[in-house]
Protein backbone atom coordinates (compact mmCIF):
# COMPACT_ATOMS: atom_id res chain seq x y z
CA UNK A 1 0.00 0.00 0.00
CA UNK A 2 2.67 2.11 0.96
CA UNK A 3 5.45 0.83 -2.49
CA UNK A 4 4.16 3.99 -4.44
CA UNK A 5 4.67 6.60 -2.12
CA UNK A 6 7.92 4.73 -1.24
CA UNK A 7 8.58 5.31 -4.72
CA UNK A 8 8.06 8.36 -4.98
CA UNK A 9 10.47 8.92 -2.38
CA UNK A 10 12.75 7.03 -3.59
CA UNK A 11 12.97 8.36 -7.02
CA UNK A 12 13.68 11.41 -5.87
CA UNK A 13 16.68 10.89 -4.33
CA UNK A 14 18.25 8.91 -6.79
CA UNK A 15 21.39 9.70 -9.06
CA UNK A 16 20.17 10.16 -12.43
CA UNK A 17 22.00 6.80 -13.37
CA UNK A 18 20.45 5.27 -11.26
CA UNK A 19 16.54 6.08 -12.39
CA UNK A 20 16.40 4.44 -15.65
CA UNK A 21 17.89 0.76 -14.55
CA UNK A 22 15.51 -2.64 -14.86
CA UNK A 23 15.31 -3.88 -13.17
CA UNK A 24 14.84 -1.33 -10.98
CA UNK A 25 16.80 -0.50 -7.94
CA UNK A 26 14.36 0.22 -4.85
CA UNK A 27 16.88 1.99 -2.71
CA UNK A 28 18.18 5.26 -3.61
CA UNK A 29 21.96 4.43 -3.26
CA UNK A 30 24.06 6.96 -3.61
CA UNK A 31 21.75 9.20 -1.97
CA UNK A 32 21.64 12.76 -4.12
CA UNK A 33 19.19 15.30 -2.66
CA UNK A 34 20.11 17.31 -5.64
CA UNK A 35 16.93 17.10 -6.96
CA UNK A 36 15.29 18.95 -3.70
CA UNK A 37 17.86 21.75 -4.85
CA UNK A 38 17.27 21.78 -8.34
CA UNK A 39 13.67 21.75 -8.17
CA UNK A 40 13.69 25.09 -6.83
CA UNK A 41 15.84 26.61 -9.54
CA UNK A 42 14.02 24.69 -12.79
CA UNK A 43 10.49 26.76 -12.23
CA UNK A 44 9.39 29.25 -9.82
CA UNK A 45 8.20 26.24 -7.18
CA UNK A 46 8.85 28.43 -4.24
CA UNK A 47 6.20 31.39 -6.03
CA UNK A 48 3.74 28.60 -6.59
CA UNK A 49 4.07 27.61 -2.84
CA UNK A 50 3.21 30.79 -1.69
CA UNK A 51 0.30 31.28 -4.29
CA UNK A 52 -1.16 28.05 -2.59
CA UNK A 53 -0.64 29.02 0.77
CA UNK A 54 -2.36 32.07 -0.12
CA UNK A 55 -5.27 30.77 -1.67
CA UNK A 56 -6.06 28.22 0.47
CA UNK A 57 -5.87 30.10 3.39
CA UNK A 58 -8.68 33.12 2.31
CA UNK A 59 -10.62 30.33 0.25
CA UNK A 60 -10.56 28.52 4.18
CA UNK A 61 -10.82 31.73 6.13
CA UNK A 62 -14.01 33.05 3.90
CA UNK A 63 -15.85 29.89 3.71
CA UNK A 64 -15.52 29.52 7.28
CA UNK A 65 -16.58 32.87 7.84
CA UNK A 66 -19.46 33.19 5.49
CA UNK A 67 -20.60 29.59 6.13
CA UNK A 68 -21.17 30.23 9.50
CA UNK A 69 -22.30 33.60 9.82
CA UNK A 70 -25.59 32.55 6.93
CA UNK A 71 -25.90 28.81 8.90
CA UNK A 72 -26.87 30.75 12.23
CA UNK A 73 -29.65 32.54 10.36
CA UNK A 74 -30.77 29.83 8.86
CA UNK A 75 -30.61 27.59 12.26
CA UNK A 76 -31.66 30.40 14.89
CA UNK A 77 -33.25 33.88 13.52
CA UNK A 78 -36.75 33.73 12.68
CA UNK A 79 -37.48 36.00 9.33
CA UNK A 80 -39.65 36.15 6.04
CA UNK A 81 -38.49 33.89 3.17
CA UNK A 82 -35.46 31.93 5.46
CA UNK A 83 -36.63 28.75 4.54
CA UNK A 84 -36.94 29.53 0.55
CA UNK A 85 -33.68 30.81 0.32
CA UNK A 86 -32.67 27.90 2.06
CA UNK A 87 -34.31 25.77 -0.48
CA UNK A 88 -32.68 27.74 -3.15
CA UNK A 89 -28.87 26.20 -1.55
CA UNK A 90 -29.94 23.06 -0.96
CA UNK A 91 -31.15 22.90 -4.48
CA UNK A 92 -27.83 23.79 -5.74
CA UNK A 93 -25.90 20.89 -4.03
CA UNK A 94 -26.11 18.42 -6.74
CA UNK A 95 -25.07 20.55 -9.76
CA UNK A 96 -21.83 19.45 -11.27
CA UNK A 97 -18.79 22.22 -10.51
CA UNK A 98 -18.72 22.07 -14.19
CA UNK A 99 -22.15 23.57 -14.92
CA UNK A 100 -21.40 27.25 -13.12
CA UNK A 101 -17.40 27.15 -13.68
CA UNK A 102 -18.44 28.07 -17.39
CA UNK A 103 -20.35 31.17 -16.72
CA UNK A 104 -18.16 32.65 -13.94
CA UNK A 105 -14.72 32.14 -16.00
CA UNK A 106 -16.94 34.32 -18.78
CA UNK A 107 -17.87 36.43 -16.11
CA UNK A 108 -14.31 36.68 -14.76
CA UNK A 109 -12.68 37.17 -18.39
CA UNK A 110 -14.76 39.92 -19.03
CA UNK A 111 -14.02 42.04 -16.04
CA UNK A 112 -10.01 41.22 -16.49
CA UNK A 113 -9.79 38.87 -13.60
CA UNK A 114 -8.10 35.85 -15.10
CA UNK A 115 -4.43 35.62 -13.86
CA UNK A 116 -5.17 37.05 -10.48
CA UNK A 117 -5.63 35.62 -6.68
CA UNK A 118 -9.37 37.37 -6.67
CA UNK A 119 -10.28 34.23 -9.67
CA UNK A 120 -8.62 32.18 -7.50
CA UNK A 121 -10.32 33.05 -3.91
CA UNK A 122 -13.51 34.84 -4.49
CA UNK A 123 -15.30 32.00 -6.19
CA UNK A 124 -14.21 29.70 -3.43
CA UNK A 125 -14.99 31.73 -0.66
CA UNK A 126 -18.97 30.67 -0.43
CA UNK A 127 -20.17 27.24 -0.07
CA UNK A 128 -23.65 26.04 -0.15
CA UNK A 129 -22.35 22.83 1.27
CA UNK A 130 -20.39 24.28 4.19
CA UNK A 131 -23.69 26.60 5.34
CA UNK A 132 -25.81 23.27 5.02
CA UNK A 133 -22.96 21.39 7.20
CA UNK A 134 -22.93 23.66 9.90
CA UNK A 135 -26.76 24.42 9.99
CA UNK A 136 -27.28 20.99 11.01
CA UNK A 137 -24.72 21.45 13.36
CA UNK A 138 -26.20 24.29 14.81
CA UNK A 139 -29.50 22.87 14.85
CA UNK A 140 -28.51 20.36 17.44
CA UNK A 141 -26.93 22.87 19.94
CA UNK A 142 -29.85 22.89 22.58
CA UNK A 143 -31.55 26.41 22.72
CA UNK A 144 -31.15 27.40 26.56
CA UNK A 145 -28.27 29.16 26.86
CA UNK A 146 -28.87 31.14 24.11
CA UNK A 147 -32.49 31.93 25.53
CA UNK A 148 -30.76 33.02 28.92
CA UNK A 149 -28.37 35.13 27.04
CA UNK A 150 -31.03 36.73 24.84
CA UNK A 151 -33.20 37.83 28.09
CA UNK A 152 -29.67 39.34 29.76
CA UNK A 153 -29.71 41.52 26.09
CA UNK A 154 -27.50 39.78 24.34
CA UNK A 155 -27.66 40.84 20.49
CA UNK A 156 -27.84 37.93 17.90
CA UNK A 157 -24.20 38.85 16.80
CA UNK A 158 -23.08 37.99 20.62
CA UNK A 159 -24.90 35.37 20.90
CA UNK A 160 -23.27 33.83 17.71
CA UNK A 161 -19.90 35.32 18.18
CA UNK A 162 -19.95 34.04 22.27
CA UNK A 163 -22.24 30.59 22.64
CA UNK A 164 -22.75 29.27 18.83
CA UNK A 165 -19.10 29.72 17.31
CA UNK A 166 -17.26 28.23 20.54
CA UNK A 167 -20.05 25.15 20.78
CA UNK A 168 -19.42 24.17 17.05
CA UNK A 169 -15.64 23.53 17.59
CA UNK A 170 -16.02 20.01 16.31
CA UNK A 171 -18.04 21.57 12.85
CA UNK A 172 -15.86 24.35 12.40
CA UNK A 173 -12.84 22.23 12.35
CA UNK A 174 -14.63 19.60 10.03
CA UNK A 175 -15.13 22.60 7.57
CA UNK A 176 -11.95 24.16 7.46
CA UNK A 177 -9.91 20.56 7.11
CA UNK A 178 -12.07 20.14 4.17
CA UNK A 179 -12.15 23.34 2.47
CA UNK A 180 -8.21 23.82 3.02
CA UNK A 181 -7.79 20.48 1.70
CA UNK A 182 -10.05 21.02 -1.06
CA UNK A 183 -8.27 24.61 -2.14
CA UNK A 184 -4.71 22.93 -1.75
CA UNK A 185 -5.39 20.22 -4.29
CA UNK A 186 -7.33 22.40 -6.53
CA UNK A 187 -6.98 21.76 -9.90
CA UNK A 188 -9.41 21.99 -12.58
CA UNK A 189 -10.37 26.17 -11.66
CA UNK A 190 -6.71 27.17 -11.62
CA UNK A 191 -5.73 25.48 -15.10
CA UNK A 192 -8.43 27.13 -16.52
CA UNK A 193 -8.26 30.82 -14.94
CA UNK A 194 -4.32 30.69 -14.35
CA UNK A 195 -1.59 31.38 -17.10
CA UNK A 196 0.89 33.19 -15.85
CA UNK A 197 3.38 31.38 -13.88
CA UNK A 198 3.93 33.90 -11.20
CA UNK A 199 0.35 33.23 -10.33
CA UNK A 200 0.43 29.35 -10.83
CA UNK A 201 -0.56 27.28 -7.64
CA UNK A 202 1.21 23.68 -6.92
CA UNK A 203 -0.53 21.65 -8.79
CA UNK A 204 -1.04 23.24 -11.70
CA UNK A 205 2.57 24.29 -11.59
CA UNK A 206 3.37 20.48 -11.00
CA UNK A 207 1.30 19.72 -14.15
CA UNK A 208 3.59 22.52 -16.29
CA UNK A 209 6.59 20.91 -14.53
CA UNK A 210 5.33 18.02 -16.31
CA UNK A 211 5.06 19.43 -19.31
CA UNK A 212 8.85 21.10 -19.35
CA UNK A 213 10.65 18.02 -17.84
CA UNK A 214 8.95 15.24 -19.12
CA UNK A 215 11.09 12.61 -18.23
CA UNK A 216 13.27 14.04 -15.53
CA UNK A 217 11.64 11.75 -12.86
CA UNK A 218 13.87 12.86 -10.33
CA UNK A 219 13.16 16.04 -10.42
CA UNK A 220 9.30 15.51 -11.06
CA UNK A 221 9.12 12.95 -8.42
CA UNK A 222 10.85 15.48 -5.55
CA UNK A 223 8.65 18.15 -6.73
CA UNK A 224 5.69 15.65 -6.53
CA UNK A 225 6.92 15.01 -3.02
CA UNK A 226 7.12 18.57 -1.81
CA UNK A 227 3.46 19.57 -3.30
CA UNK A 228 2.25 16.92 -0.72
CA UNK A 229 4.13 17.24 1.68
CA UNK A 230 2.42 19.84 4.51
CA UNK A 231 -1.11 17.98 3.81
CA UNK A 232 0.84 14.68 5.17
CA UNK A 233 2.72 15.90 7.95
CA UNK A 234 -0.80 18.04 9.10
CA UNK A 235 -3.23 14.84 8.28
CA UNK A 236 -0.47 12.50 10.43
CA UNK A 237 0.06 15.25 13.81
CA UNK A 238 -4.40 15.40 13.69
CA UNK A 239 -5.70 12.34 12.13
CA UNK A 240 -8.20 12.05 14.96
CA UNK A 241 -9.81 15.50 13.88
CA UNK A 242 -9.37 13.85 10.39
CA UNK A 243 -11.08 11.04 11.24
CA UNK A 244 -13.89 12.53 13.51
CA UNK A 245 -14.28 15.33 10.35
CA UNK A 246 -15.29 12.69 7.89
CA UNK A 247 -17.43 10.95 10.08
CA UNK A 248 -19.43 14.44 10.78
CA UNK A 249 -19.32 15.08 7.35
CA UNK A 250 -20.76 11.85 6.33
CA UNK A 251 -23.39 11.18 8.61
CA UNK A 252 -24.81 15.01 8.90
CA UNK A 253 -24.82 15.02 4.95
CA UNK B 1 -46.48 49.36 15.01
CA UNK B 2 -44.42 47.71 17.90
CA UNK B 3 -44.93 44.31 16.46
CA UNK B 4 -44.22 45.75 12.81
CA UNK B 5 -41.08 47.04 14.05
CA UNK B 6 -40.07 44.17 15.60
CA UNK B 7 -40.85 42.05 12.33
CA UNK B 8 -38.42 44.99 10.43
CA UNK B 9 -35.68 44.38 12.87
CA UNK B 10 -36.16 40.73 12.83
CA UNK B 11 -35.89 40.53 8.79
CA UNK B 12 -33.17 42.77 8.71
CA UNK B 13 -31.13 40.78 11.38
CA UNK B 14 -31.73 37.76 9.31
CA UNK B 15 -30.45 39.26 5.80
CA UNK B 16 -27.62 40.68 7.27
CA UNK B 17 -26.70 37.34 8.76
CA UNK B 18 -27.02 36.02 5.57
CA UNK B 19 -25.53 39.14 3.43
CA UNK B 20 -21.68 38.29 2.95
CA UNK B 21 -22.80 34.27 1.83
CA UNK B 22 -25.95 34.88 -0.33
CA UNK B 23 -24.19 37.49 -2.26
CA UNK B 24 -21.09 35.01 -3.59
CA UNK B 25 -24.09 32.24 -3.71
CA UNK B 26 -25.80 34.34 -6.48
CA UNK B 27 -22.84 35.14 -8.33
CA UNK B 28 -20.93 32.32 -8.51
CA UNK B 29 -23.61 29.61 -8.05
CA UNK B 30 -27.09 30.50 -8.37
CA UNK B 31 -27.00 33.05 -11.31
CA UNK B 32 -24.16 31.13 -13.35
CA UNK B 33 -26.44 27.96 -12.79
CA UNK B 34 -29.46 30.25 -14.75
CA UNK B 35 -26.96 31.67 -17.18
CA UNK B 36 -25.00 28.23 -18.29
CA UNK B 37 -28.42 27.01 -19.22
CA UNK B 38 -29.10 30.10 -21.16
CA UNK B 39 -25.39 29.88 -22.98
CA UNK B 40 -26.07 26.21 -23.56
CA UNK B 41 -28.57 27.70 -26.55
CA UNK B 42 -25.74 29.70 -27.80
CA UNK B 43 -22.76 29.39 -30.36
CA UNK B 44 -20.95 32.00 -27.67
CA UNK B 45 -17.34 31.40 -28.33
CA UNK B 46 -16.17 34.58 -26.29
CA UNK B 47 -14.46 36.18 -29.84
CA UNK B 48 -17.90 36.90 -31.52
CA UNK B 49 -21.13 38.04 -29.91
CA UNK B 50 -23.59 34.89 -29.23
CA UNK B 51 -25.83 33.75 -31.17
CA UNK B 52 -29.47 31.97 -30.17
CA UNK B 53 -29.11 28.85 -31.64
CA UNK B 54 -31.66 26.76 -30.30
CA UNK B 55 -31.83 23.19 -29.26
CA UNK B 56 -28.68 23.18 -31.86
CA UNK B 57 -25.99 22.28 -29.19
CA UNK B 58 -28.44 19.47 -27.60
CA UNK B 59 -29.02 17.63 -31.07
CA UNK B 60 -25.48 17.90 -32.15
CA UNK B 61 -24.44 16.33 -28.48
CA UNK B 62 -27.02 13.92 -28.15
CA UNK B 63 -29.32 13.46 -31.75
CA UNK B 64 -28.13 10.57 -34.57
CA UNK B 65 -29.04 10.19 -38.43
CA UNK B 66 -29.25 6.92 -39.80
CA UNK B 67 -27.33 6.31 -42.92
CA UNK B 68 -27.67 3.09 -44.86
CA UNK B 69 -29.24 1.50 -42.27
CA UNK B 70 -26.30 2.44 -39.84
CA UNK B 71 -26.62 4.45 -36.67
CA UNK B 72 -24.37 7.57 -36.83
CA UNK B 73 -24.06 9.85 -33.99
CA UNK B 74 -23.84 13.96 -34.27
CA UNK B 75 -20.74 14.10 -32.41
CA UNK B 76 -19.20 10.42 -31.87
CA UNK B 77 -16.95 11.83 -29.49
CA UNK B 78 -19.38 12.44 -26.61
CA UNK B 79 -20.33 9.16 -26.80
CA UNK B 80 -17.04 7.74 -26.42
CA UNK B 81 -16.33 9.88 -23.66
CA UNK B 82 -19.72 8.92 -22.08
CA UNK B 83 -18.31 5.20 -22.64
CA UNK B 84 -15.08 6.24 -21.20
CA UNK B 85 -16.63 7.75 -17.59
CA UNK B 86 -19.23 4.71 -17.47
CA UNK B 87 -16.01 2.30 -17.61
CA UNK B 88 -13.56 3.63 -15.12
CA UNK B 89 -16.90 3.87 -12.94
CA UNK B 90 -16.75 0.43 -13.05
CA UNK B 91 -13.91 0.14 -10.61
CA UNK B 92 -16.42 1.54 -7.93
CA UNK B 93 -18.07 -1.81 -6.65
CA UNK B 94 -14.53 -2.76 -6.34
CA UNK B 95 -13.74 -0.25 -4.24
CA UNK B 96 -16.55 0.02 -2.29
CA UNK B 97 -16.32 -4.11 -1.57
CA UNK B 98 -12.27 -3.21 -0.98
CA UNK B 99 -13.13 -0.32 1.51
CA UNK B 100 -16.03 -2.90 3.66
CA UNK B 101 -13.41 -5.87 3.96
CA UNK B 102 -11.04 -3.50 4.86
CA UNK B 103 -13.10 -1.96 7.62
CA UNK B 104 -14.40 -5.16 8.77
CA UNK B 105 -10.85 -6.51 9.36
CA UNK B 106 -9.51 -3.20 10.73
CA UNK B 107 -12.15 -3.12 13.18
CA UNK B 108 -10.23 -3.78 16.05
CA UNK B 109 -8.41 -1.91 18.60
CA UNK B 110 -4.97 -3.16 18.70
CA UNK B 111 -1.77 -0.90 17.86
CA UNK B 112 -1.42 -2.62 14.47
CA UNK B 113 -4.72 -2.36 13.53
CA UNK B 114 -4.77 1.66 14.07
CA UNK B 115 -1.63 2.05 12.07
CA UNK B 116 -2.90 0.28 9.32
CA UNK B 117 -5.96 2.35 9.27
CA UNK B 118 -3.42 5.00 8.82
CA UNK B 119 -1.55 4.25 6.29
CA UNK B 120 -4.12 2.51 4.25
CA UNK B 121 -6.00 6.25 4.61
CA UNK B 122 -2.82 8.03 3.74
CA UNK B 123 -3.50 8.30 -0.32
CA UNK B 124 -6.62 10.30 0.23
CA UNK B 125 -4.50 12.69 2.50
CA UNK B 126 -2.31 13.43 -0.55
CA UNK B 127 -2.48 15.93 -3.69
CA UNK B 128 -4.13 13.64 -6.25
CA UNK B 129 -1.97 15.38 -8.90
CA UNK B 130 1.21 13.95 -7.51
CA UNK B 131 -0.39 10.74 -6.83
CA UNK B 132 -1.21 10.75 -10.76
CA UNK B 133 2.57 11.53 -11.56
CA UNK B 134 3.91 9.08 -9.62
CA UNK B 135 2.01 6.14 -10.92
CA UNK B 136 2.65 7.08 -14.82
CA UNK B 137 6.01 6.90 -13.64
CA UNK B 138 4.66 3.46 -12.26
CA UNK B 139 3.52 2.38 -14.91
CA UNK B 140 6.25 3.40 -17.39
CA UNK B 141 6.77 -0.03 -20.42
CA UNK B 142 10.23 -0.61 -19.76
CA UNK B 143 11.76 0.54 -16.06
CA UNK B 144 8.26 0.85 -14.26
CA UNK B 145 7.91 -0.66 -11.32
CA UNK B 146 4.47 -2.14 -12.04
CA UNK B 147 5.62 -4.17 -14.88
CA UNK B 148 8.81 -5.40 -12.83
CA UNK B 149 6.56 -6.85 -10.26
CA UNK B 150 4.74 -8.51 -12.70
CA UNK B 151 7.28 -10.13 -14.11
CA UNK B 152 7.89 -12.26 -11.16
CA UNK B 153 4.56 -13.35 -12.12
CA UNK B 154 6.00 -14.42 -15.32
CA UNK B 155 3.71 -11.90 -17.03
CA UNK B 156 5.25 -9.32 -19.47
CA UNK B 157 3.36 -6.60 -18.78
CA UNK B 158 2.03 -3.97 -21.99
CA UNK B 159 2.86 -0.54 -22.00
CA UNK B 160 -0.09 0.39 -20.02
CA UNK B 161 -0.52 4.14 -20.47
CA UNK B 162 0.06 4.08 -24.64
CA UNK B 163 -2.93 1.47 -25.07
CA UNK B 164 -6.14 2.21 -26.30
CA UNK B 165 -6.66 -1.27 -24.18
CA UNK B 166 -5.00 -1.10 -21.07
CA UNK B 167 -4.81 3.08 -20.40
CA UNK B 168 -8.60 2.75 -18.72
CA UNK B 169 -7.84 -0.24 -16.95
CA UNK B 170 -4.47 1.13 -15.34
CA UNK B 171 -6.64 4.48 -14.07
CA UNK B 172 -8.92 2.25 -12.44
CA UNK B 173 -6.30 0.43 -10.59
CA UNK B 174 -4.58 3.77 -9.60
CA UNK B 175 -7.96 5.17 -8.33
CA UNK B 176 -8.60 1.60 -6.30
CA UNK B 177 -5.04 1.92 -4.44
CA UNK B 178 -6.23 5.86 -3.82
CA UNK B 179 -9.67 5.03 -2.73
CA UNK B 180 -10.18 1.94 -0.94
CA UNK B 181 -8.68 2.98 2.54
CA UNK B 182 -9.93 6.33 2.12
CA UNK B 183 -13.43 8.21 3.09
CA UNK B 184 -15.38 4.91 2.74
CA UNK B 185 -13.84 2.92 4.67
CA UNK B 186 -13.65 5.39 7.64
CA UNK B 187 -17.74 5.26 6.80
CA UNK B 188 -17.71 1.68 7.32
CA UNK B 189 -15.86 1.70 10.52
CA UNK B 190 -18.13 3.90 11.97
CA UNK B 191 -21.01 2.26 10.51
CA UNK B 192 -19.47 -1.17 12.29
CA UNK B 193 -19.11 0.60 15.55
CA UNK B 194 -22.69 1.18 15.68
CA UNK B 195 -23.76 -2.45 15.28
CA UNK B 196 -24.50 -3.44 18.69
CA UNK B 197 -22.51 -6.56 20.30
CA UNK B 198 -25.60 -8.33 21.08
CA UNK B 199 -26.75 -9.01 17.73
CA UNK B 200 -23.24 -10.72 17.42
CA UNK B 201 -23.76 -12.88 20.87
CA UNK B 202 -27.26 -13.87 20.49
CA UNK B 203 -26.27 -15.20 16.77
CA UNK B 204 -23.56 -16.88 17.85
CA UNK B 205 -25.88 -18.92 20.55
CA UNK B 206 -27.79 -19.52 17.71
CA UNK B 207 -24.98 -21.16 16.10
CA UNK B 208 -24.90 -19.08 12.52
CA UNK B 209 -21.50 -18.83 11.47
CA UNK B 210 -19.50 -16.10 9.85
CA UNK B 211 -21.07 -15.67 6.34
CA UNK B 212 -24.15 -16.15 8.14
CA UNK B 213 -23.44 -13.31 10.84
CA UNK B 214 -22.03 -11.02 7.98
CA UNK B 215 -25.15 -11.41 5.49
CA UNK B 216 -27.85 -11.35 8.27
CA UNK B 217 -26.35 -8.46 10.90
CA UNK B 218 -23.42 -6.78 9.26
CA UNK B 219 -25.08 -6.35 5.70
CA UNK B 220 -28.31 -4.93 6.51
CA UNK B 221 -27.14 -3.26 9.58
CA UNK B 222 -24.42 -1.08 7.58
CA UNK B 223 -27.08 -0.71 4.87
CA UNK B 224 -27.47 3.25 5.44
CA UNK B 225 -23.74 3.66 4.79
CA UNK B 226 -23.46 1.46 2.07
CA UNK B 227 -26.63 3.69 0.30
CA UNK B 228 -24.74 6.91 0.98
CA UNK B 229 -21.75 5.65 -0.34
CA UNK B 230 -22.90 4.38 -3.73
CA UNK B 231 -25.00 7.87 -4.01
CA UNK B 232 -22.02 9.69 -3.33
CA UNK B 233 -19.46 7.25 -5.50
CA UNK B 234 -22.02 7.92 -8.10
CA UNK B 235 -22.31 11.43 -8.33
CA UNK B 236 -18.24 11.70 -8.20
CA UNK B 237 -17.85 8.87 -10.71
CA UNK B 238 -19.84 10.81 -13.51
CA UNK B 239 -17.82 14.12 -12.47
CA UNK B 240 -14.41 11.80 -12.52
CA UNK B 241 -11.44 11.11 -14.60
CA UNK B 242 -10.15 14.37 -15.23
CA UNK B 243 -6.81 14.47 -12.58
CA UNK B 244 -5.89 11.37 -13.49
CA UNK B 245 -6.21 11.35 -17.60
CA UNK B 246 -4.89 14.67 -17.31
CA UNK B 247 -1.53 13.91 -15.45
CA UNK B 248 -1.31 10.21 -16.59
CA UNK B 249 -2.29 10.58 -19.99
CA UNK B 250 -3.77 14.03 -21.56
CA UNK B 251 -6.90 11.86 -22.40
CA UNK B 252 -4.88 9.55 -24.89
CA UNK B 253 -4.26 7.52 -26.75
CA UNK B 254 -6.70 8.41 -29.18
CA UNK B 255 -8.78 10.01 -26.48
CA UNK B 256 -9.42 6.93 -24.81
CA UNK B 257 -9.16 8.26 -21.52
CA UNK B 258 -11.28 11.52 -22.14
CA UNK B 259 -14.09 11.59 -19.56
CA UNK B 260 -17.24 13.57 -19.47
CA UNK B 261 -15.63 16.81 -16.79
CA UNK B 262 -12.44 16.67 -19.41
CA UNK B 263 -14.71 17.05 -22.81
CA UNK B 264 -15.98 20.24 -20.81
CA UNK B 265 -12.36 21.14 -19.51
CA UNK B 266 -11.46 20.91 -23.49
CA UNK B 267 -14.56 23.05 -25.04
CA UNK B 268 -13.83 25.60 -22.46
CA UNK B 269 -10.11 25.90 -23.70
CA UNK B 270 -11.56 25.74 -26.85
CA UNK B 271 -13.78 28.52 -26.36
CA UNK B 272 -16.65 26.79 -27.27
CA UNK B 273 -18.56 27.98 -24.70
CA UNK B 274 -21.85 27.43 -26.16
CA UNK B 275 -21.22 23.63 -26.14
CA UNK B 276 -19.98 23.21 -23.14
CA UNK B 277 -22.62 24.45 -21.46
CA UNK B 278 -24.58 21.72 -22.86
CA UNK B 279 -22.33 18.90 -22.00
CA UNK B 280 -22.21 20.41 -18.31
CA UNK B 281 -25.96 20.80 -18.32
CA UNK B 282 -26.58 16.51 -19.79
CA UNK B 283 -24.26 16.00 -16.88
CA UNK B 284 -26.22 17.58 -14.29
CA UNK B 285 -29.50 15.81 -15.84
CA UNK B 286 -27.51 12.53 -16.05
CA UNK B 287 -26.43 12.66 -12.18
CA UNK B 288 -29.98 13.99 -11.04
CA UNK B 289 -31.89 11.37 -12.67
CA UNK B 290 -29.27 8.09 -11.55
CA UNK B 291 -29.56 10.19 -7.85
CA UNK B 292 -33.57 10.36 -8.07
CA UNK B 293 -33.54 6.64 -9.38
CA UNK B 294 -31.42 5.30 -6.18
CA UNK B 295 -32.90 7.65 -4.17
CA UNK B 296 -36.44 6.04 -5.04
CA UNK B 297 -35.56 2.44 -5.51
CA UNK B 298 -32.73 2.11 -2.95
CA UNK B 299 -34.44 4.18 -0.14
CA UNK B 300 -37.22 2.16 -0.31
CA UNK B 301 -35.30 -0.96 0.05
CA UNK B 302 -33.41 0.39 3.30
CA UNK B 303 -36.44 0.66 4.60
CA UNK B 304 -37.58 -2.23 4.38
CA UNK B 305 -34.43 -3.69 5.80
CA UNK B 306 -34.51 -1.40 8.64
Amino acid sequence: MLLPLLWMLSTSLKTPENIFTFPPKLLPIPLNWQNYLDVWEAVPFARFYLNTVIVAVSVTAGQVATSSLAAYAFARLEFPGRDKVFFAYLATLMIPGAVTMIPVFILLRMIGWLNTYKALILPGMFSAYGTFLLRQFFLGIPTDIEDAARIDGCSAFGIYKNIILPLSKPALATLTIFTFLGAWRDFMWPLIVIDSPQKKTLTIGLAMFQGLHSTDWGLLMAASFLVMIPLILVFLFNQRFFIEGIKLAGLKA
Amino acid sequence: MLLYNKRLRQTLTGYAFLAPNIIGFLTFTFLPVLASLGISFTDWDLIHPPHWVGLKNFERLLWFTIEQGKLIFNDPNFWKYFYNTVFLMGGIPFGIFGSLMLAMALNKTGKIHISLRTIYFLPSMCVPVAIFLVWRWIYDPDVGLFNWILSFLGIKGPNWLSSTFWAKPAIVLTGLWVGIGGYNMILYLAGLQEIPRQFYEAAEIDGANAWQRFRYITWPMLAPTTFFIVIMSLIAGFQGGFEAAYMMTRGGPAGSTITLTYYIYNNIIWLKMGYAAAIAWVLFVLIFTVTLFSWRYGGRKIHYVM
